[in-house]
């Protein structure tokens, strides 16, 4: 909680961020709310210009564009949030494996991940989603989505580990006669948890990407509300050519400001973290 | 001798491991989902009702040869090895019986132009930028730029090249909206500058998102190097600032970039894959991106795995250079 008012009272990037995410969660929570159903189509007049009825017009599947907007966030939110949850915890698990047991099993887990790392992405995550084409929900998408974004992480997670066996207290413990699991626990924990949430934030925004980009190629559900799947129902009826721009402005303009809000959080956290700002810091209250 | 054992081999066979887990994962995921492939393939094979009952049947066979269905699992593992050693990619299913290795062909030039222009140019601009800006960073007009930065950077591809397609060909018609070059393929100058005007926009927003990237870490690598003492003694010495800048700083933060470079290949692959289909820049990305709208699941295979030994043969490059610039590795 001191943190957290350290940080709003010393960060403006941290403050803009926060206040946009907030602003995120309210449009997200006002979807349960929503007059219409999530997947209802040809509730309200089609192609309308945003007015008072529909303060962000209408799309060509009849559509209200603001509560459709709300469910569209929702649902990426959602994806993109479970799929960091998938990814980070694998990843965390492989990268503190290879960094504590070191010697031989971190060579060869080395190799894989490097592999993986270098191996582009997304041919292969086109691959898969058109051989279960159909079959890949909004949970699937997550679970595919997780299971590609684990070894980037895990080679950073690996080499935080490492330079925490290093550190003096660690050494410190050990001759103490602190117990592995208990070093593990008490004394590296506490300083990898807040990076682990800093570095999180650019598995979500990769996510969040990636679901655009695969709803565009039309390889999701695209029955459900997300950010992609409007700006692919937004290209499919030509809203760029026919001058109905407000259908992908939505979309567009709601996922900028989510990922630069995320990503604003993120580096003012770990900067707020790093122990030489934090030092300064110090000085300067002095 | 050394360089060679300590170096230059375990690379090498990193690149092997890399290639042969690529070809495996590509190898194992279509048969993890249940059901002939075949048959799968050909009944989302939209253009099936217009090829004529022979054509299907050659097709049929070409897929079950390709699949290679005969034999065990392992024999099966084995033939798939056996063909891709001789290049053997298999027939398109959309514009069958042309091989796929031809289709990946036509569009190679296109995608290895734009990414080896794009990434040259992100990465010294990237690296420039960002060591200027974490080498005075009080400068106001050095904070500006960093923010325009931190705020472009985690937007995603697809976004900003949809916002770059709309401005600049759309509303403001500057530039082409769509394809590689106007007219027929010749060496005369028109040609040639169509290829340059059409490049330019895709480039343009594959540059801006890479130089977001390239300029955080430069910027961050910079901040440490500058506040280290030999940086402190230089200036001291009273050594010119660019002096400082390029000899001082720059060279010591350039080996983590070229590391991470070869590492961020088949990110930034995958990133152009993105701006060709938002751009129709007939590259690979494009043909990938027509694979999956006609469901020629033969081409995205074909797509996926010459893309993963690219790649990997590319990082393979950008390591064995490395030596060339770290002295340390050099003399080891």
């Amino acid at each position: 909680m001191k943190i957290l008012r350290d940080l709003f009272k010393h960060h403006l990037a941290f403050r803009a961020g926060a206040v946009i995410v907030l602003l995120v969660f309210l449009l997200v929570s006002l979807s349960f709310f929503s007059p219409y159903e999530a997947t209802e189509r040809r509730v309200v007049p089609k192609n309308q210009a945003p007015s008072l009825n529909h303060i962000l017009g209408t799309t060509a599947l009849g559509q209200d564009v603001f509560w459709l907007l709300t469910f569209a966030i929702r649902n990426s939110l959602m994806v993109a949030g479970l799929a960091v949850l998938i990814g980070r915890s694998i990843a965390v698990l492989l990268g503190s494996f290879s960094g504590y047991m070191g010697g031989g099993v971190d060579k060869v887990l080395q190799s894989i991940v490097d592999s993986f790392i270098v191996i582009p992405r997304l041919p292969l995550l086109i691959l898969i989603s058109v051989i279960v084409k159909g079959g890949l929900n909004l949970w699937g998408l997550a679970l595919l989505l997780g299971f590609l974004d684990i070894f980037w992480p895990s080679k950073r997670y690996r080499s935080q580990i490492l330079s925490l066996r290093e550190r003096e207290f660690t050494y410190t413990a050990v001759f103490s006669g602190m117990n592995t699991f208990n070093i593990i626990l008490k004394e590296h924990f506490p300083f990898f948890i807040p990076y682990l949430l800093a570095d999180a934030v650019s598995g979500f925004l990769w996510a969040i990407g990636m679901e655009i980009t695969l709803a565009i190629l039309g390889l999701c559900d695209l029955t459900r509300p997300t950010i992609g799947t409007m700006i692919y129902w937004g290209n499919y009826y030509q809203a760029l050519l026919s001058q109905r721009l407000w259908v992908l402005a939505a979309p567009v303009i709601g996922s900028i400001f989510i990922v630069v809000a995320f990503y604003l959080i993120s580096t003012s956290l770990s900067e707020y973290l790093d122990p030489r700002t934090r030092l300064k810091r110090l000085g300067a209250s002095q | 001798m050394n360089l060679l054992k300590s170096y230059l081999l375990p690379r090498i066979a990193q690149w092997v491991i890399t290639v042969f887990i690529g070809i495996t994962v590509t190898f194992i995921i279509p048969r993890l989902i249940p059901g002939d492939p075949v048959e799968r393939t050909l009944s989302s094979l939209g253009s099936l009702q217009t090829l004529d009952p022979r054509a299907v049947e050659s097709l049929k066979e070409a897929l079950a040869d390709l699949y290679g269905l005969d034999g065990t699992q392992f024999d099966q593992y084995i033939n798939f090895w056996k063909r891709l050693f001789k290049g053997d990619l298999g027939p398109s299913l959309s514009a069958f019986p042309t091989p796929v290795i031809e289709i990946i062909a036509k569009g190679l030039p296109w995608t290895v132009g734009l990414l080896t222009t794009s990434t040259l140019i992100s990465w010294s601009l990237g690296i420039a930028l960002g060591t200027l800006a974490g080498y005075s960073p009080k400068r106001l007009w050095w904070q500006i730029v960093d923010k325009a930065f931190i705020s472009i950077y985690p937007i995603p591809h697809y976004i900003l090249a949809l916002i770059l397609v709309m401005v600049f060909s759309y509303y403001f018609p500057i530039f082409p909206l769509v394809g590689g070059a106007s007219g027929k393929p010749t060496l005369s100058w028109t040609y040639i500058s169509s290829i340059f005007e059409h490049s330019l926009l895709p480039a343009t927003s594959l540059i801006v998102l890479s130089t977001a990237f390239r300029f955080i870490m430069a910027k961050a690598l910079t901040t440490t190097v500058a506040g280290s003492d030999y940086v402190g003694y230089a200036e001291t010495a009273g050594l010119s600032k660019w002096r400082i800048v390029l000899f001082y700083v720059i060279q010591n933060t350039m080996l983590p970039q070229v590391t991470d470079l070869g590492l961020s290949l088949g990110a930034v692959f995958s990133g152009a894959l993105i701006i060709e289909i938002v751009f129709s820049y007939p590259g690979i990305g494009y043909s990938l991106y027509m694979g999956v709208f006609q469901a020629d699941f033969n081409l995205i295979l074909g797509i996926t795995i010459f893309s993963i030994v690219g790649i990997a043969t590319a990082a393979l490059i950008v390591d064995l250079s490395y030596p060339l610039l770290d002295p340390r590795v050099r003399y080891k």
